[in-house]
């Protein structure tokens, strides 16, 4: 049997999520933390990302995602930590023991005091979307085929259909055509642009590369490779209309279907899941359901911006470190955050009452203009912040004062709304 | 002659639809913006719209096969693809640092493209 490591912190995934933790936790003083990665490098997904766009709220500036990547892998490279890349979690239990295996150690046990969850997200695949038709080769998800083009460097494919229009199908669109691919288009089921307007502009209209709202791919041709896809146009309950469908010769099919957080090892430790994000339960301090275990980034909900994982990040590795150090106890009281009007969820979705500012992240279900975002509690407002127009691709940032949340404690339930502008008293601060 | 072009402003999320009105390459009016922003943008999009390249070059010996690369500042859109089209015969040899040059002047634009992130050597 091998030793049982004890350190006092594992984080569990090395991209912006775990780096930011890590250092977090290690500059709130903790001695002994472990990273554990299961690629062979630090960074995560950042380093496929190489547009520019990253970091206009963490450092003022725009990065691209290597160089977003590079400045926390700098540091965390200098600041004593053991980084275990290569590295697979295969369990992680409710004590917070875990097991994970490379092959230069073998079988690790390890029972640390403290567990963050930093694991991120994966694609949705052609399975989780029922495209019908043959199963040939030439169906890639995005990221796989930004993972193919900018780090692996392989072409895969020459005429490309791109199915769904969130930021990483736009992204590839544009890398797609500078590589010097043919897109024939890019098709999205709903109404509206799956991802950021800014890459609409920059990767579609740069490019005169069609948008299709209302569109979706209804079969794939083809026995060995991709030789074309069906797409049809959709009505108002998403379902295929019969006579507009049209053929389109390709020789690849990209799908940017959305992200599901990655949370196959917090399921195992009975982390509570929450089925609005995909991803934990968690508290203003990012501690999920099950003592000691925090989670930060995509793992918890997908976000739109790296930035507002490194902000998560932070807050799940200052919050370890002090659970670790000083024993800070989970409070067991603690408030529901709810999702109100024209909001789909929100995290953190419980409030205790630690002090200290909290960022309220939440998504809206449809596009409007001219409104309000505010938390209240018992009609009254806590927070509230205008927004000019607020869109489903695009999260929304509310930060609570300290002192209005301890005075929401005794009112009971908080709920996250996004009403008119001229709806409702405006009772800020 | 008056003629309209029409962009989306991509500095905010509000992605304001903006009409510009020129007449004989003299801007006459910028509507549709709700700051001065949006007004900016419109205005160097009709005269002078700059992008940013991101690509990656070949590397020799490198851990990985390839190297992401940077402009250091806008260049001109209608460059751009052909910038892209200049790296690619462009291989460098590990290791590589972050921010090393890689590519001066591309294209006489004034921007170098560095590296975009440090590339340690195969041993």
């Amino acid at each position: 049997m091998a030793k049982v490591r004890k350190p006092d912190l594992v984080v569990i995934g090395a991209g912006p999520a775990g780096l930011g933790a890590a250092l977090a936790a290690r500059e709130a003083g903790l001695r002994d933390v472990m990273l554990i990665e299961r690629d062979v490098e630090l960074g995560g997904i950042l380093p496929q990302c190489i547009h520019d766009g990253f970091g206009s709220i963490v450092f003022g500036e725009t990065l691209t995602g290597p160089q977003y990547a590079q400045r926390f892998i700098d540091r965390v490279e200098k600041a004593d930590m053991d980084i275990k890349l290569n590295t697979m979690v295969l369990d992680l239990r409710p004590d917070r023991s875990l097991t994970a295996v490379n092959s230069r150690d073998g079988i690790l046990e390890i029972k640390p005091r403290a567990v963050v969850l930093a694991m991120g997200c994966r694609e949705r695949t052609r399975h989780q979307v029922l495209i019908p038709g043959y199963r040939p080769a030439g169906v890639i998800c995005a990221g796989a085929a930004q993972r193919d083009i900018n780090i692996e460097g392989l072409m895969p494919g020459r005429r490309v259909v791109i199915l769904g229009s969130g930021d990483i199908g736009l992204i590839m669109a544009r890398r797609f055509t500078l590589e010097g691919a043919e897109v024939e288009g890019v098709y999205e089921i709903m109404d509206h642009p799956g991802g950021l307007t800014r890459n609409l502009v920059q990767c579609l209209h740069d490019y005169d590369i069609p948008l299709h709202l209302s569109h979706t791919v209804t079969f794939i041709h083809g026995r060995k490779r991709v030789e074309a896809v069906t797409v049809s146009r959709v009505d108002g309950n998403l379902k295929p209309m019969p006579g507009t469908e049209r053929l389109v010769p390709c020789d690849t099919l990209v799908l940017s279907v959305g992200l599901i957080p990655e949370n196959e090892l917090s399921r195992r430790a009975g982390v509570v899941l929450d089925p609005a994000t995909g991803g934990p339960v968690v508290d203003e301090r990012m501690e999920t359901s099950v003592e000691g275990i925090f989670a930060c980034g995509n793992v918890m909900n997908v976000f739109d911006l790296v930035d507002y994982v490194t902000h998560t990040a932070e807050v799940a590795g200052r919050a370890a470190a002090e659970y670790v150090l000083r024993g800070v106890a989970r409070k067991p009281e603690a408030l529901r955050v709810r999702p109100g009007r024209n909001v789909r969820f929100v995290v953190p979705q419980l409030l205790r009452g630690y002090g200290g500012e909290v960022s309220f992240y939440f998504r809206v279900s449809r596009p409007e203009r001219a409104v309000r975002a505010r938390l209240v509690t018992g009609g009254i407002p806590l927070a509230a912040k205008r927004a000019r127009m607020v869109r489903p691709p695009e999260m929304v940032r509310l930060r609570a004062d300290p002192e209005r949340l301890v005075e929401a404690l005794s009112r009971g339930d908080l709920t996250v709304e996004v009403v008119p502008e001229d709806e409702g008293p405006e009772r800020q601060g | 002659m008056r003629k309209k072009h029409y962009y989306t402003c991509i500095n905010c999320p509000l992605s304001c639809s903006l009409e510009l009105v020129e007449e004989d390459g003299e801007i006459l009016e910028v509507t549709g913006q709700e700051c001065e922003a949006g007004r900016r943008y419109a205005e160097e999009e009709f005269r002078d719209p700059r992008r940013m390249v991101t690509t990656t070059v070949r590397v020799r010996n490198g851990i990985l096969p390839l190297l992401p690369v940077v402009s250091t500042a806008p260049i001109p859109k209608s460059l751009v693809r052909e910038a892209v089209r200049a790296l690619a015969d462009v291989e460098v040899e590990a290791p590589v640092r972050d921010g090393q040059v890689i590519y001066r002047d591309i294209l006489g634009t004034g921007a170098d493209m560095v590296a975009s992130r440090r590339l340690d050597r195969l041993d």
